[in-house]
């Protein structure tokens, strides 16, 4: 037996993946800031204490934490106690859903959310379900988007949460959220919260603007460190911890804090902030041109919203493409796509986002998920405009042959 | 293909690509390895080809397919190659699991590992390997050998040869009798001159994760190796007791159903009759099954239906060949004759339970002449 982590005597091949050159998944992931992980630095280095520790190195960490909860707040228009640090979005989405869920079982059990959500809000709701409580998930329109007027209609005196995304991970849609928020607040004691995961990068957030009471962000969505999220909960909204141990984020999250990448993630924050006003509507352009490449194909749909959308999201169906073919040839060629969100086990289901958006079956299999990133570059996007296109069109033949041959019995021919 | 004049769309600079499907075992990690070693560009992939459940459930258990799926994801990632899973769940479903079904409804005895390398590996694989993946081949870890020889008449003046592997005891050429000239022509088994022991050497120089992998004989797609299970399962099947009669037609007792059998079974009979006793014969139709003593299931006369020839053509219209009719058998000698669309065997020596559905290979020495399914058996006088 080879011990683990012993190397072989020979060195391995040389790697022979494709070098990246191209990298279109900024939905999925972002490179770690320079500046930030220069920030963080110190933070996993020199000043490694803990912030519970009374102690001096112990204060300074505390003092580190303090900062980054003051200063990803004041990003959000937040009170530094209402964010909660969370070792990533889905946490922090999880803590929002159950621990208001929970909270708020004597008064209802009724949860409300939309059709086209993250698992991590549809599958925690699957979850909670299991306990009694009632789960409502609304329909979307062809684009995406929930119906305000539906929504306030699906609000009953038993309802104590109602979830929604600002934008959509894997067709890019903006929800009418003002409109939404209006009709929840209509309603008595039914708290609101938004996944804005997708959304932070690239929208300013302004929690007292957009009157909701949890918000949930992911710090490497915009170049921060992987593995941290954290939740704006709007004090007076109760909820029940769903992490226990020490006193860590006022009971809320109990664990030692992850220091460094807190303060990575509200400086990672603070920078996409103050640039969004430069990086959305380059991206935009970007984007723009890549969808009108891509388009121009026949038998090219662009899926979510044409207008109200992420300004780096390109999401389109390609009819008579097999969506896995292309993200492979895509990644063999140097380009990072993905078909809509992250999977690599093979699965053959259909996206529940596309499939909300009444795509049917066979149609979702050619989906392709191009998104832009600050760091995309207009030579990148040359590139992807000349061999997004090419791949399509090389694959439709292929798909169709493939159709007449599934076994593979005249592949001689 | 890409278009004369379009550059080429893989990332190799004109490199040989090779697609390599590693199951996540040893042998076809190693397949991976020493492609990846000879210089061509070696795309890795496992094939998702039956419902492993990893859809949603909060109480799914830890399931085997996927951890197979983990250490191929582990030696690419070793080898620095790319890796993807493959979804061909709908061709493995025809080509494989509904003929397996099938096969047991009616009586005969599957043969799902030739089908998965005719329809799957070399069949729907290296269809979307040549057409969808600009690649040039398909490898993987059979202990089988590919050669070719300069022949005029051939097409492409060359005529592909399909041999047993060099070790013996591994040798799988059984399993792929039924590759055809232009399958061959896009077929690589690096490991065709090891051995295992060595296979394993390489491994451990290349310290891949799956070097001390223990082999797996189960069938991929029966967990558990019960195909009952997969009968009830995937195919409505319910126990239906019929009579088990002995050679003579006297009845011993009740069977579970004619499925619930192959010829030559003796476990799960439930009779005691002193001397061991084996299906020799299944009525499907009649649901009934007679057992016989060992001596009782010796043939030497059986059709061969679904027949297929490595070279495209049958050598003559009758040849003396050794006939193989289970994996690692020893070839039996006898004679293949056309008998219209089928064949028929006479074997030299009888051969123990050759059962319909059962693949016979003919092989000339260490060379894979062709082969078919069993249809009918002779009964002998």
């Amino acid at each position: 037996m080879t011990p683990a982590g012993v190397r072989s005597e020979r060195p391995l091949t040389p790697s022979n993946i494709a070098p990246m050159s191209v990298y279109l998944d900024h939905a999925a992931t972002t490179p770690l800031r320079p500046e930030v992980l220069e920030a963080m630095m110190p933070l996993l280095t020199t000043d490694y204490g803990n912030p519970s520790s009374v102690h001096g190195p112990g204060r300074k960490a505390r003092a580190a934490l303090d900062e980054a909860h003051e200063r990803l707040a004041k990003g959000l228009n937040a009170q530094p106690r209402e964010v909660i640090f969370t070792g990533g979005g889905s946490e922090a989405i999880n803590l929002a859903l159950k621990g208001v869920a929970w909270a708020g079982k004597g008064r209802g059990n009724r949860l409300i959310t939309s059709a086209v959500e993250h698992h991590a809000v549809l599958h925690s709701l699957r979850h909670l379900e299991k306990f009694g409580f009632e789960i409502v998930v609304l329909p979307v329109d062809r684009y995406g988007r929930l119906d305000p007027e539906q929504l306030d209609a699906a609000i009953n005196d038993r309802t104590i949460l109602v979830s929604v995304m600002l934008a959509n991970n894997e067709v890019g849609t903006i929800q009418p959220l003002a409109d939404i928020v209006r009709r929840v607040r209509a309603h008595r004691g039914v708290a609101i919260h938004v996944d804005a995961i997708q959304a932070a990068p690239y929208l300013a957030i302004d929690v007292q603007e957009l009157d909701v009471d949890l918000l949930s962000i992911a710090a490497h969505k915009f170049e921060g460190p992987k593995g941290m999220g954290a939740l704006f909960v709007r004090h007076g909204t109760i909820l029940l911890p769903q992490m226990h141990g020490g006193a860590q984020e006022r009971y809320r999250r109990a664990g030692t804090e992850n220091v460094a990448g807190a303060y990575g993630m509200a400086v990672a924050y603070e920078m996409a902030r103050a640039e969004q006003p430069e990086v959305a509507p380059r991206l935009a352009a970007l984007r723009d041109r890549l969808r009108d490449a891509v388009t121009a194909l026949p038998s090219v749909e662009l899926t979510g919203h044409p207008r109200k959308r992420l300004p780096g999201h390109l999401s389109v169906i390609a009819r008579d493409v097999d969506g896995e073919a292309l993200i492979l040839n895509l990644d063999l060629a140097g380009i990072a796509a993905s078909t809509g969100s992250a999977c690599t086990t093979g699965s053959t289901d259909p996206s529940h986002v596309l499939t909300a958006l009444g795509y049917p079956e066979e149609e979702t299999r050619g989906s392709l998920r191009l998104t832009l990133g600050r760091t995309t570059t207009a030579a990148e996007i040359d590139e992807a405009v000349t061999l997004v296109p090419q791949t399509i069109n090389r694959l439709r033949g292929a798909t169709a042959a493939l159709a007449h041959d599934p076994l593979g019995q005249q592949v001689g021919a | 293909m890409p278009e004369a004049g379009t550059p080429a769309l893989n990332g190799s600079g004109g490199r040989e690509r090779v697609l390599v499907a590693m199951s996540g075992g040893v042998d076809s990690s190693v397949a991976a390895a020493l492609l990846a070693e000879s210089g061509v560009e070696t795309v890795g992939v496992w094939m998702r080809l039956h419902d492993v459940a990893d859809s949603y459930s909060e109480f799914k258990k830890s399931c085997c397919s996927l951890d197979a799926a983990d250490d191929a994801r582990r030696v690419a990632g070793q080898l620095g190659i790319p890796f993807y899973v493959l979804n061909l769940e709908r061709e493995f479903g025809a080509g494989v699991l509904q003929p397996f079904l099938d096969a047991y409804l009616d009586g005969r005895t599957p043969s799902p590992c030739v089908d998965c390398n005719s329809y799957v590996k070399f069949g729907a694989l290296l269809g979307k390997a040549l057409r969808q993946y600009d690649c040039t081949a398909v490898a993987t870890g059979h202990y089988a050998r590919v050669d070719a020889l300069e022949e005029a008449d051939a097409p492409g003046g060359r005529r592909y040869r399909l041999l047993a592997g060099l070790d013996a005891d591994k040798d799988q050429s059984y399993f792929l009798y039924g590759l055809r000239q232009d399958q061959l022509a896009h077929t690589m088994f690096p490991l065709g001159e090891l051995t295992k022991p060595q296979v394993r050497d390489v491994a451990r120089r290349y310290g891949l994760v799956t070097a001390e992998k223990p082999e797996s004989q189960e069938i991929c797609f029966v967990p558990g190796g019960d195909y009952r299970t997969a009968l009830r399962d995937r195919a409505g099947w319910t126990e239906t007791p019929g009579p088990l009669l002995d050679a003579d037609g006297e009845r011993l007792g009740e069977h579970r159903g004619a499925a619930a059998y192959t010829i030559g079974q003796r476990t799960g009979l439930g009779v005691a009759l002193g001397e061991p006793r084996y299906v020799s014969s299944i009525d499907a139709a009649a649901n009934v099954i007679t057992l016989g003593k060992r001596e009782d299931l010796y043939r030497d006369e059986f059709s061969v239906e679904r027949v297929s020839f490595v070279a495209g053509e049958p050598p003559d219209d009758e040849f003396p060949t050794h006939v193989r009719i289970r994996h690692r058998a020893i070839p039996v000698p006898g004679t293949v004759s056309r008998r219209g669309h089928a064949w028929h065997v006479r074997l030299d020596t009888p051969t123990w339970a050759p059962a319909p559905g059962q693949a016979a290979v003919f092989y000339a020495g260490d060379e894979v002449i062709g082969g078919g399914r069993i249809a009918r058996v002779q009964a002998r006088p």
